[in-house]
């Protein structure tokens, strides 16, 4: 599989997720989310961010539970509970935002 | 022990092999973090060629493998709190405490002081740590 943007294309696996996490671009995340039907606004993008910086930090995506409590931690108690955030993603906050964020597929992801 | 109707079992993990040479270290981590999400007792160890595994400063650029050695300060955000290293596997290859990483965790318990996650233990005491365990895996 893979998805076009500005002409380019780039290769994902069978589920949308990024085979290569050095080429992602925010624009290939608010396209993954037009296709997702969803455009992204700027609380999906705060948590995107924090998914790639904690990545870059620890080389996972964090388990649900534990995103959930780090970004309760970063950006307020009203964002850190799961409704929140199974708002903002409803397909799964972890498993849908890293894909949007060009991370692999959360380990024992929800 | 019990939480409510829970039964909490203690479970170990236990890495004896070096980090980049097999997939032993990277899946046992991998299996730590799934198995984190179940509230378990968790414990790890390192022995052996496995003291390898948390060594401070790794680079693995010329082995083209992911330095995963970073993930293990995650660790502590999975409530892992216990991490073993048996002294006499660090004696032995010359190295000390201050060659590893400095693992902590945030005690919710004391206003997220942070600690340290990192027990150095000798092979007689671990063995009976070991011994109070209701399942050891060995990776």
């Amino acid at each position: 599989m893979a998805i076009e943007v500005d002409g380019q294309s780039y290769e994902t696996d069978e589920e949308g997720y990024l085979e290569d996490l050095n080429q992602w671009r925010p624009e290939l995340g608010s396209a993954m989310a037009m296709a997702d039907g969803a455009p992204l606004d700027e609380n999906h993008w705060e948590v995107i961010n924090f998914l790639r910086e904690y990545y870059e930090e620890y080389q996972i995506a964090p388990a649900v539970r534990v995103l959930t409590k780090a970004i309760g931690k970063k950006l307020g108690k009203d964002k850190g509970t799961s409704k929140y955030l199974y708002e903002l993603f409803p397909y799964g906050p972890a498993k849908q935002a890293c894909k949007y964020a060009g991370l692999p597929k959360p380990t024992g992801c929800v | 022990m019990e939480d409510g109707d829970q039964i909490i079992k203690k479970f170990m993990y236990m890495n004896r092999k070096a980090p980049y040479g097999t997939i032993y270290a990277w899946e046992s981590l991998e299996v730590v973090l799934i198995a984190a999400a179940f509230d378990q007792d968790i414990s790890l160890v390192f022995a052996d060629d496995g003291v390898y595994q948390l060594m401070d400063g790794q680079n693995t650029e010329e082995v083209g493998m992911k330095n995963f050695s970073k993930t293990y300060s995650a660790l502590g955000d999975y409530d892992i709190k216990k991490i073993y290293i048996e002294q006499e596997s660090l004696e032995e290859r010359g190295l000390s405490l201050g060659d590893l990483q400095d693992l902590k965790y945030e005690d919710e318990d004391d206003d997220w002081a942070e600690k340290d996650s990192i027990i150095l233990i000798s092979r007689a005491e671990l063995a009976k740590v070991i011994d109070e365990q209701d399942v050891v895996f060995s990776f």
